[in-house]
């Protein structure tokens, strides 16, 4: 067994080295520090631009992941254990995997117990919780933390008292170096946290310089004993066994409170071997046991302790045992691997028992000892258990006994039919398998157990038993009651190794359940939140919507009162992880309930004297608000600012920062509206920007950048001019955060009306560019980002030259990120504002720059220089013609070269500036360029040939069929045999230029090579992708029209025999449009004809070409719908259901068409022959001719399908009634109105009066 | 439930009810369908000024108020006190 681990060990190690080489080819060291934690997000963004996720924006970051190699592997979830290896299949995603160590906080959350329901009338008996409870359990907490930061501080204090004797007397001289260190240390924490953390004041608490108050989450690291890794906070599994090592921890285990279902299994890390855990790569490690087991909690009670988590289990025991971690129970599969491990090894060394002694040794002429006194068995219960009785008797060897019971590790099979369980499962759903007689349970216990089994189903089962037991636990929720709901499902959510898909269906069943309780939920609103908050967080968008949803549920159900008594204590919680997913769940409160209901407690909050925490999480659920209602916050936006414009001046620095980062959601969430609102706070602004520094003077101008906009344009330049000077003094600052807020405040100052160009090209320009246009700006992809934005805003203002000509020198540079953000914005300025602007020198400038950049790429997987490319040349238009040539010389030779990308590039390049080429008169060249193309069509990657299928469209497209070189008889001989590729981009691309050549010059080929061709395109009908099929479909018409359509027609009735249904499909519709191009009577007597072939795919496919034909032809349909009508008869008798429901449809498509046109006779005639199969039960079938009755409610009016429906309304048999009520309701859904003037006349009885006289009235 | 019903707007009767007033079911009974075209046809007339004005000059009313305001008296209880319920 060692030597297997070892092995897998050693091969994971491999691995590990071998992506670790590839890691330090792919990414450029001096760009990306060695910190391998930089760029993580390690909290949540307070200011969100995140919060509203669009998916491009989505699709960028995955993109940008790969760019960072060295993270993106270490992210890379492991499997647990020795299914390291690459199994081929997708593991479903643990949610834990991909969670930060900030969202990882939930797991040290507690499900607190339940509240009291200050409702009901009762006065609450000792053991339930009030709120009074709960709000003093809070202060107590605080004062704790408070005590404990004291004593950190106070040992700190000493500690570098000591220090610096110590280094007074060694070396004086030192001191100054080394505060350097010790700062450019800090310095480096700080920016292992990226940018991230920087617009997001109050994220995670660090030390960074920002924090006024020394946040207790780095007390443990402001010490300045060795600097802990954060990572080694988390005691991990394996390290719990490391601990064991020591002599101490091997005595304990007994000391673990017995009684636990773990116990029966033996202790967790007894491994007397080197366990090969110690290696382990803490990526591998669950936090499962985050808190619950930290080992230095006990022996280093003031350093590591760790504020905001609960102390739960085993904290308090002296010594870390490693029966611990199980204390809290959730067991990971790596747990339980190890556990597995053990009990083979413990198996095997478990002592010998007398029996074994006695066969063992001969019987004479030894003899027992009594054991010293002072020896004490070990009684660790798991030992005991797992003394297995061995056969006595029988010296060395026996054959074992079968054991029928024995469990093999093979997960036992399930009674009554339960879906399997996985490992960590056992400690919530293991008592289902204890195989009591459930009679014997009492009423509660049999009640739990169903709760069990019916969660389990939902969790692991398969879809319909998750139906079903979805639907039982909705409609029996008030019967199984609140508590005993809650307290199964709650724990389940916070289950470590959850995946995703369990959450979504444990979400939904709280959602289903709560709907169902109600009121009675109220007990247990903090608990539900506890586990739900964490979902306002999740970095799944999904996830986030659904956690919004239950909560404004569950605030509807419980109501604001009970809300807000089981919140507030939360708000100012010591935990800043609480504090944030609090705030967004009132926000949800408050957009569920309404705002108003919300704000006198807000006010009261934010204006808490008691703590700055309350205040900060007051203004920050306003902030939350404006980010989740958007404009709805319109209506209250005065008293929204006015609850928090204090926090301006607040003596918290976090609080200052918070509020104008409040202030700036606001003003985005009003925008262009509420600038009057915002009054009162402008001053402080103002005066903010010249005090501050740092990350209040960010938040700051952040909140003058969004309230600018809203000014009027007088206002707006002044404050503008005001507060540019400090921007341009930041422009310098070497804060990424600072830069990324610096650029927008100026893309939205410069985009605001009253802004005048010319002081934008004076003032702002210069510095701007000279701070920004820097190589280093391209690498950050959010810097990239912002700066291309905001540019584009500028040169909005201040015109294309002279954006353009400042930075058109740089497509020359020789960093290639550098240039294509050049290239960016140059495409995005010119796709905007056109190049009219531009000079002669700067237009050669500019094509001379693009030439470079563009033969000088070498990757462009964004295409950033082909759009930039083709943007430049489109909007030049006539004034690219000297450069063609150049450009064209340069295809020319990238066609020709050996990298398939390059090729592919330079024919899309053709494809794009094909408009201006004929723009410029160059035809001729064109004309070459076409002739290189055609000899390139033996092209091997697909890829590639698509893109020169492209391009030769392209040029077709704009010389037309005539001029074409080569000849369209030369070329499209040459494109039949490339119809049979089956790749996609190659066939979309084949078929739309052979379906162009047809449509425009179709007598340039021979009918019998257009034949060909037909056959080639049935193959293509099979195609994936809809809109090869669409093409290949449309091409049948254009060549139907070319050659007519007789011999097409054969062709595709023929192909009506094949066995496959989409290929039958496709030839239906390739019918109707023939006959739809080539007008229906070329067609329609063959189509009837085929009808009469005694073969059932064949008639078929003809009603269906029939559906489609009166479809595509619409009104014509009145000039053949008397000579279909018999072959629609013959149809709708038919035995076979598919001829009834096709022929339905097309009586469907007739009627919608003819409607109106007097036909009415013919409609009512198949009326007649429609109506008998309103009894059908195929889904498909009763849906035709349901859809053909409406369809003849639009032709022959309400009044006679009414009438229709009349006889069987009243019918006395119910099956009847039923139908004709569902055809009566589609009725009056679709003509209520109409249907008043045809109501039966209903007779007086003599008590009420049916009968409506008005319609009788006559004057 | 059919088969069949569950594509259409059949499959939530509950929630075509609600939605659409009038609509019915197998155990509508011959009262609560009057009632339902009673009112259906007095919205009908209200809706279209037309009518109104040719029920106006038939009955001798005015058009806007009187006329209208007795077509939306009638539907409170067109067909009078609905009838004991036999079943039950």
């Amino acid at each position: 067994m060692d030597d297997e681990i070892q092995k897998t060990q050693e091969e994971r190690k491999k691995m590990e080295q071998q992506l670790a080489s590839m890691n330090t080819v792919t990414f450029d060291t001096e760009f990306y520090s060695s910190n391998k934690f930089e760029g993580y997000e390690k909290s949540i963004p307070v200011n969100d631009d995140d919060d509203t996720f669009d998916t491009e924006n989505e699709v960028a970051r995955k993109m940008a992941s790969f760019t960072a190699p060295k993270q993106f592997f270490k992210e890379v979830p492991r499997g647990a254990g020795e299914d390291d290896e690459p199994s081929g299949f997708n593991k479903p995603s643990k949610i834990i995997d991909r969670e930060d160590d900030y969202r990882r906080r939930r797991l040290n959350r507690v499900i607190s117990p339940e509240r009291n329901d200050p409702f009901l009338d009762k006065t609450p008996g000792p053991e339930v919780r009030t709120y009074a409870d709960v709000m003093r359990e809070e202060a107590l907490k605080r004062q704790k933390e408070e005590l404990m930061k004291e004593i950190a501080k106070k040992k700190k204090e000493e500690q570098e008292k000591a220090a610096d004797k110590k280094e007074e007397v060694e070396k004086p001289a030192q001191k100054r170096r080394n505060r350097w260190d010790q700062s450019q240390d800090e310095g480096g924490a700080k920016k292992a946290k990226a940018g991230s953390d920087w617009d997001q004041p109050d994220s995670t608490p660090g030390i960074g310089r920002w924090d006024a108050t020394p946040t207790p989450g780095r007390v443990g690291d402001a010490t300045p004993s060795v600097k802990k890794n954060r990572w080694d906070e988390t005691p991990t599994p394996g390290r719990v066994a490391d601990s064991d090592a020591t002599p101490a921890g091997g005595a304990t285990p007994g000391a673990t409170p017995a009684g636990m279902s773990w116990d029966a299994t033996p202790k967790l890390a007894g491994l007397a071997t080197p366990t090969p855990k110690r290696q382990r790569s803490r990526w591998d490690e669950t936090p499962a046991t985050m808190g619950s087991a930290t080992p230095m909690s006990g022996a280093t009670p003031g350093a590591a302790y760790t504020p905001g988590v609960t102390p739960v289990g085993g904290v308090e025991l002296a010594t870390p045992t490693p029966g611990a971690i199980n204390l809290r129970g959730p067991v990971t599969p790596e747990q339980y691997n190890l556990m597995r491990w053990e009990k083979d090894i413990e198996e095997r060394n478990r002592p010998l028992t007398d029996e074994e002694l006695d066969s063992m040794f001969p019987q004479e002429g030894y003899k027992i000892l009594d054991p010293p006194a002072s020896y004490v068995p070990i009684r660790t219960p798991a030992r005991k258990l797992l003394a297995t009785p061995t056969p006595i008797g029988t010296p060395l060897y026996s054959i074992p006994e079968e054991n029928r019971g024995q469990q093999f590790d093979v997960p036992k099979e399930m009674p009554g039919g339960l879906p399997f369980m996985k490992p960590e499962d056992y400690q919530y759903f293991g008592s289902l398998l204890n195989e009591e007689d459930e009679e014997e349970l009492s009423p509660d216990e049999q009640k739990e157990r169903k709760i069990m089994k019916l969660l389990l189903k939902v969790k692991n089962g398969t879809p319909p038993q998750r139906k079903t037991a979805l639907r039982q636990l909705t409609d029996k929720a008030r019967e199984f009651g609140a508590g005993p709901l809650f307290n199964r499902i709650l724990p389940l959510l916070m289950q470590p190794t959850l995946e995703d898909q369990e959450r979504h269906l444990l979400v939904k069943v709280i959602d289903r359940v709560l709907y169902k309780l109600d009121e009675l939920v109220r007990p247990y609103v903090h608990k539900i939140l506890v586990v739900i908050e964490p979902l306002l967080i999740d970095e799944d968008y999904y996830a986030r919507v659904e956690g919004r949803e239950i909560i404004s549920n569950l605030s509807k159900a419980a109501g604001l009162a009970t809300m807000i008594a089981a919140m507030r204590p939360d708000i100012d919680n010591i935990d800043e992880y609480v504090r944030n997913t609090t705030a967004r769940a009132f926000s949800v409160v408050a957009s569920a309930l309404g705002i108003p209901a919300l704000l006198p407690f807000l006010k009261a909050v934010c204006q808490s004297k008691k703590s700055w925490q309350a205040r900060h999480t007051g203004i920050k659920i306003v902030q939350q608000i404006a980010i989740l209602i958007g404009c709805a916050v319109l209506p209250h936006l005065r008293s929204l600012v006015e609850i928090i414009e204090h926090g301006l001046n607040d003596e918290n620095q976090k609080v200052r920062t918070i509020t104008a980062l409040s202030l700036a959601a606001l003003a985005e969430a009003a925008a262009p509206y509420g600038i009057e609102s915002f009054d009162s706070v402008l001053k402080p602004l103002w005066k903010g920007i010249r005090s501050h520094r740092g990350k209040v003077l960010a938040a700051f101008l952040k909140a003058i950048g969004f309230i600018i906009p809203l000014m009027d344009a007088v206002y707006a330049s002044y404050y503008t001019k005001e507060v540019m000077v400090v921007l341009i003094r930041e422009f310098q600052s070497p804060d990424e955060e600072m830069k990324k807020i610096v650029l927008k405040v100026v893309k939205q100052c410069v985009s605001t009306e009253g802004v005048e160009p010319d002081y934008i090209r004076q003032d702002i320009l210069p510095e701007f560019f000279r701070n920004f246009w820097v190589r280093r700006m391209a690498l950050d992809r959010r810097n990239y980002k912002q700066l291309v934005e905001t540019t584009v805003e500028i040169a909005n203002k201040v015109g294309v030259a002279d954006i353009v000509g400042r930075i058109v020198e740089d497509l020359k540079d020789e960093s290639e990120p550098y240039r294509r953000m050049v290239m960016e914005t140059i495409e995005k300025v010119v796709a905007n504002l056109g190049a009219s602007d531009i000079d002669s020198r700067l237009e050669e400038l500019l094509i001379d720059g693009i030439l470079y950049a563009f033969q000088e790429q070498t990757s462009d997987d964004a295409n950033v220089m082909l759009n930039g490319f083709g943007a430049v040349v489109n909007a030049l238009g006539q004034r690219v013609k000297p450069y063609l040539p150049q450009i064209c010389g340069t295809i020319k030779w990238r066609l020709n070269n050996k990298s398939a990308k390059v090729r592919q590039q330079a024919a899309d390049l053709i494809s794009r500036i094909a408009v201006v080429m004929k723009q410029c008169g160059e035809e001729q060249l064109m004309g070459h360029l076409g002739v290189v193309l055609y000899e390139y069509l033996g092209e091997e990657y697909p890829e590639v040939l698509g893109s020169i299928l492209g391009a030769l469209k392209a040029i077709v497209n704009v010389i037309g069929m005539t001029k074409m070189t080569p000849p369209i008889k030369d070329l499209l001989p040459r494109l039949t045999p490339i119809l049979k590729n089956r790749h996609e981009k190659v066939q979309e691309n084949c078929i739309d230029l052979v379906g162009r050549i047809a449509d425009r010059g179709a007598e340039f080929v021979p009918a019998r090579e257009w034949m060909r061709i037909c056959f080639e395109l049935l193959e293509m009908l099979k195609a994936h992708k809809k809109g090869i099929r669409r093409a290949t479909v449309n091409t049948f018409g254009y060549i139907a029209k070319a050659i007519g359509p007789q011999d097409v027609l054969a062709t595709l009735l023929n192909n009506l025999k094949v066995q496959e249904r989409q290929n039958r499909v496709c030839t239906t519709v390739a019918i109707a449009i023939v006959a739809e191009t080539c007008s229906p009577f070329t067609v329609l007597p063959a189509l009837m004809n085929e009808y009469r072939v005694p073969e059932l795919n064949v008639q078929n496919g003809v009603l269906k070409s029939l559906s489609f034909l009166f479809e595509y032809i619409g009104e014509m349909g009145k000039d053949y719908i008397y000579a279909v009508t018999p072959l629609l008869e013959d149809a709708l008798m038919d035995r076979d259901l598919v001829h009834r429901q096709t022929a339905a449809s097309a009586v469907k498509h007739m009627a919608l068409g003819v409607a109106g046109l007097g036909c009415e006779d013919a409609l009512v005639h198949l009326l007649n022959y429609v109506w008998p199969n309103i009894f059908e039960t195929s889904p498909h079938v009763i849906n035709a001719v349901m859809e053909a009755i409406e369809g003849m409610r639009v032709a022959l009016g309400a009044a006679v399908v009414l009438n229709y429906c009349l006889q069987g309304l009243f019918h006395p048999a119910r099956k009847v009634r039923e139908v004709y009520w569902k055809i009566y309701n589609s009725l009056y859904i679709g003509a209520q109105d109409a249907l008043v003037a045809s109501y039966p006349i209903l007779e007086d009885d003599e008590n009420n009066v049916y009968s409506r006289p008005e319609l009788n009235m006559f004057i | 439930m059919q088969a069949s019903d569950r594509f259409n707007i059949n499959s939530q009767l509950e929630h075509l009810q609600a939605k659409y007033v009038g609509t019915g079911h197998a155990d509508l009974t011959r009262f609560e369908w009057a009632v339902n075209i009673q009112r259906d046809s007095y919205a009908s007339y209200v809706g279209h000024y037309p009518m109104l004005a040719y029920f106006a000059i038939a009955e001798n009313e005015s058009i806007i108020g009187r006329e209208r305001y007795n077509f939306m008296q009638k539907m409170l209880l067109p067909c009078g006190l609905p009838p004991e319920r036999e079943d039950d």
